[in-house]
């Protein structure tokens, strides 16, 4: 028993020393960590205790302006009161949607907007409540933010167009970025509260000048996200200002003239390919764009059968129709037609199995070129291509610009079609036929243009140079070289487009009432729908009794003054189906030119048949947005998340839907209905 | 001491362990200096009434040390079964209230009786091994009784649920065994059958939230902003120290709140923030030459009792300072072990304090011996 116990008292100093080495070795282990942690890995989490610590926050910078060739603001930045939500730090969701509906005077359809957002949102990015508060509901806002958790009052700077829909296309607008925009860029400054960046036009394709440089304001910030003390700030430095081509009272002009039309205008300074306006109407307004569209108008605006949402100028293709007939004009003489050479028009010609007719169906008699472009014939140019070949005519077209993309600053540009043998060949793999050429000599069948490059086929005409288009006022004019055709063959089209206006012509209604300055031009028309051998024998409906989508489209373009031109100009108009006179080509395009060359009179001619079509667009907008809404009864679906995507989607619609009926109208050989 | 004459201090006063109470006043008033800093320099918030706890329970401990050493090998039977009752009430208290109840509210503090049962189990098996013929140690009889009074309390607090509190219970008990000569083979043994069971246990035994702190303490990064965040963030604490620390309330991860806990169970995390690898390594040393201590208050203890129950209560300090530095430097997973005189809360400045005074009281005996 004793020898036990002492057993048992060196058999516990044993296992005591073992424990006390066990703990000493833990010891070891936990000094070695502590070690690792503190001086291995120091610097490491150094780095994330000061990222922790510290927030960056940046302030967006001022945007450069936008201005017009004489240095007027088409985009500027106006001082606002903002107000963002802050998803994560928002506690009392309904009590500060309510209160900020009472306070701001939000409607409920800000409020559903909101609610979408908020359940959208990600937590940190701020939402936009408001950007554009006055100062008496800003104040009122400040003084109860106590009770407003997660609400970020703020002041910044807001994007204003004082054109409003009138440069909608041309200029864009300004957006939160997307999450995709900030998933390629990782810049922190697209997630900024107030940051927006171009969405559309030369907001977004000047983006790099226009954005500028972030402040940054370093913030000791605890785990919550207060902050603590301001560490250091540092300015913004603003964007810098983009110069354009264009002029902004002829813009918003060329926009307000075309009235109710679904139309386009684009105007060319002859003398360097300067882009002095580049209208699409109806347009959406790019202020309230800016500003977070509204649901109802974005539904308004998407279901539109005048596609407010394309840019026409570039995106939208039309069969040129006879507007293309002075260009043939010039592709016959190459081809060595003698321009007195007379065809007979009847008011048919029969080319295999098909009857091709001409737009007057009595016929217009024995026609030479210059008439057959002043009375736009289609006999005359439907005998002297099938004469020559379209693929004559085709190089002629392609130099004056048609098929052709230009180097301008917008994310979209359709380049349209100028068919021959060899394009059709590869495109149906079938062979060209005489049909084809007759189609494509009136500017129907497989020909698609968009009005830009009817505006630069109409400068090219009139200068004789292979002018390019441009729009950014400071990059430099690029050289246009003489075109390819004899300064005789030039005076005889010139004069033939002369005579369409001042001598008996189909554009008489354009001839202009400033002294000393005459106006040469083409008019045309395409349909977009076939007319059949029955419909013919009834008589062809007149236009305004077909709905509007299956009306024709009105299509003219025109320089001056005719003997020293100066400026082209042209006018397209979706489905105008030539039924209001004020609102047709000839009256538009000739007081836009009447603008250029005698401003008074140009304005007070719009103020005389304005009132006869509601007002100037924003009145018409405005009216329209009322209307749509009383018909409203449903509470309109949510905005799209990523408006830029979906009005391109929206326009990529249109735009094809536009192409689809000049396709099936193209394979449609026998009867084709032309021009006027 | 020697050098004051027996006339200048009084008898008793002269007698106390003076080494060993300054020590750990050293550790409690520096931890003190760290709850200060935690409340963002707040003397009221944490640092004034931990001080109060801790002073309090310091002449509590100096009060124990005066008992004798006799009195503990006689009353730990019967402590054992006056908390394990205590234990049964709380969890039926617990479940008539519907919910997880620990504790009974005392006033000072809130007296959790599993905090009481890691010293209480150290002693009713000490004192289990020292009535145990010396014969008997090699035996089964040796190993079951012992289990039963480690499993009883252990499953009670297991139910509560408190891991952390239900494993130094278990731990505290098998080092007294260890110490008391159970064969060798049944822990190294034990040891291999644990590193099966572990994973077992993880599957079905812990509650989901227990279940997960073990996996995201595997894999801290699989959860970087629920539990793993704390984890995270005490390391970027400790490791953003570096050896010298940010200096005395200048610690950012704790003052802007990215520390979850920062005065509680991860208060050496603020510390080391401030204080640097220095600071650890005063803790380290500190909390080691008290273990050592306590040890070596066992060696030098003349009866069974007290020389398992020393060693054995030194270890349950060990236990309380490793397991929290473990899991605040991502060695372990968070199981909610404070660490004694640094965090805040009084549950664990008073177990540690019994277990000190026991010891002083056994020191005391030791010191007798001697000068008899």
């Amino acid at each position: 028993m004793r020898i036990t116990e002492a057993a048992q008292a060196y058999s516990f100093s044993r296992r005591a020393l073992m424990l006390g080495a066990i703990q000493g070795g833990v010891g070891l282990v936990l000094a070695g960590r502590m070690t690792w942690l503190a001086v291995l890995e120091n610097e490491k989490f150094s780095l994330l205790a000061e990222s922790n610590r510290i927030n960056l926050t940046l302030t967006p910078p001022r945007r450069g302006w936008i201005v017009d060739r004489n240095g007027r603001e088409l985009a500027l930045n106006r001082a606002a009161f903002r107000v963002d939500l802050i998803p994560d730090q928002i506690e009392d969701q309904e009590h500060v949607l309510k209160t900020l509906q009472q306070l701001l005077g939000l409607t409920p359809e800000d409020v559903a907007r909101l609610q979408t957002d908020l359940k959208r949102s990600r937590g940190f990015r701020p939402i936009q409540v408001s950007e554009k508060l006055d100062w008496e509901r800003y104040a009122a806002l400040l003084v109860r933010l106590p009770e407003l958790a997660g609400v970020q009052p703020s002041e910044s700077f807001a994007r204003y167009y004082p054109l409003g829909a009138g440069v909608g296309h041309l200029l864009g607008y300004v957006g939160a970025a997307s999450a995709e925009q900030y998933a390629k860029e990782k810049d922190p400054i697209l997630v900024a509260p107030g940051f927006k960046l171009g969405k559309d036009g030369i907001e977004k394709t000047m983006e790099d000048v226009l954005r500028g440089t972030p402040g940054a304001k370093r913030v000791e910030v605890t785990a919550h996200g207060k902050p603590v003390r301001e560490l250091e700030t540092r300015p913004d430095t603003p964007g810098k200002n983009v110069k354009l081509t264009v002029e902004m009272g002829l813009q918003e002009y060329a926009a307000r003239r075309l009235g109710t039309n679904s139309g386009s205008a684009v105007v060319i300074d002859v003398s360097n390919g300067d882009i002095l306006a580049m209208v699409s109407m109806p347009a959406y307004d790019p202020n309230s764009f800016s500003d977070g569209i509204g649901q109802s108008e974005w539904k308004m605006l998407s279901e539109d059968d005048h596609v407010p949402l394309m840019n026409k100028v570039l995106q939208g293709l039309y069969p040129p129709g006879s507007t293309v007939k002075p260009m043939n004009g010039l592709a016959l003489l190459a081809a060595g037609i003698d321009p007195h050479a007379v065809v007979n028009c009847s008011g048919a010609m029969q080319v295999g199995n098909g009857v091709f007719h001409c737009h007057k169906r009595g016929g217009h008699g024995g026609v030479d070129l210059r008439r057959a472009v002043a009375q736009s014939c289609d006999i005359y140019f439907y005998e002297m291509v099938r004469r020559v070949g379209y693929d004559a005519v085709a190089p002629v077209a392609r130099s004056l610009g048609m098929g052709q993309k230009f180097t301008l600053p917008f994310t979209t540009q359709r380049s349209g079609t100028i068919p021959d043998s060899a394009w059709k060949l590869k495109r149906y793999k079938e062979a060209w036929t005489v049909a084809d050429s007759l189609n494509a000599s009136i500017g129907q069948g497989y020909v698609l243009a968009n009005p830009l490059q009817l505006a630069v086929m109409a400068a090219r005409l009139a200068s004789g140079k292979a002018l390019v288009p441009r729009i950014i006022a400071d990059e430099p004019v690029q050289p246009a070289p003489p075109l390819n055709v004899t300064p005789e063959h030039f005076a005889i089209v010139r004069d033939a487009m002369f005579a369409v206006v001042n001598d008996g012509g189909t554009g008489g209604a354009s001839r202009m009432l400033v002294p000393g300055v005459t106006l040469a031009a083409k008019t045309g028309t395409a349909q977009v729908r076939r007319i059949t051998k029955a419909e013919r024998a009834s008589g062809v409906l007149k236009n305004a009794a077909l709905p509007f989508k299956l009306r024709d489209h009105a299509l003219f373009i025109c320089f001056a003054p005719a003997d020293n031109p100066k400026y082209a100009a042209a006018v397209v108009l979706e489905h105008n189906g030539h039924t209001v006179r004020n609102l047709d080509t000839p009256l538009i395009g000739r007081d836009i030119m009447t603008y250029l060359f005698d401003k008074e009179m140009a304005l007070k001619s719009l103020a005389e048949v304005e009132p006869s079509w509601g007002g100037d667009y924003k009145t018409r907008m405005a009216e329209q947005a009322k209307a749509f809404q009383a018909t409203q009864s449903a509470p309109p679906p949510p905005t799209p998340e990523d408006t830029e995507a979906a009005a391109d989607n929206v326009s990529a619609a249109a735009a094809a839907a536009t192409t689809n009926t000049i396709d099936t109208d193209a394979a449609d050989t026998g009867s084709v209905e032309p021009d006027e | 001491m020697s050098t004051l004459g027996p006339g200048f201090v009084p008898a008793p006063l002269a007698q106390l362990p003076w080494k060993i109470i300054l020590l750990i006043a050293a550790i409690g008033v520096f931890g003190l200096l760290v709850l200060y800093s935690a409340a963002g320099g707040d003397l009221q918030k944490w640092a004034m009434p931990q001080g109060i706890r801790f002073f309090a329970f310091l002449a509590m401990a100096i009060a124990l040390s005066r008992v004798p050493e006799g009195f503990w090998a006689m009353a730990a039977f019967p402590m054992y079964g006056v908390i394990l009752a205590m234990l049964l009430g709380v969890e039926l208290l617990g479940a008539v209230a519907g919910g997880s109840q620990r504790w009974l509210d005392l006033g000072l503090i809130r007296l959790q009786p599993s905090e009481l049962m890691k010293p209480v189990i150290v002693l009713t098996l000490a004192r289990f091994y020292e009535i145990l013929p010396a014969g008997e140690i090699r035996k089964f009889g040796a190993i079951w009784p012992a289990a039963v009074l480690i499993g009883l309390p252990a499953g009670l607090v297991m139910l509560q649920p408190d891991l952390g509190t239900a494993l130094m219970i278990t731990a505290g008990g098998i080092m007294v065994m260890f110490l008391a000569g159970v064969p060798l083979r049944l822990f190294i043994g034990g040891a291999l059958g644990m590193a099966v069971a572990a994973p077992l246990a993880v599957n079905f035994l812990l509650h989901d939230y227990q279940r997960n702190r073990v996996l995201i303490f595997l894999n801290p990064e699989s959860d970087p902003l629920g539990t793993g965040y704390h984890i995270s963030q005490s390391k970027i604490a400790i490791g953003s120290g570096g050896i010298f620390g940010k200096g005395f309330l200048n610690g950012t991860q704790s003052h802007l709140d990215y520390l979850p806990e920062g005065h509680t169970d991860f208060a050496l995390a603020t510390m080391m923030e401030e204080w640097g690898l220095l600071g650890g390594f005063f803790l380290i040393i500190a909390f080691g030459l008290l273990v050592r201590w306590g040890i070596n208050v066992g060696v030098r203890s003349q009866s069974r009792f007290a020389r398992l129950a020393a060693a054995g209560l030194a270890t349950t300090i060990f236990f309380y300072v490793a397991i929290n530095m473990a899991m605040v430097m991502g060695l372990a997973p968070v199981v909610g072990v404070p660490l004694p005189f640094i965090s805040f809360g009084g549950t664990a400045v008073m177990t540690a304090m019994i277990c000190l005074g026991i010891l002083m009281s056994f020191d005391r005996q030791n010191r007798k011996v001697v000068t008899w």
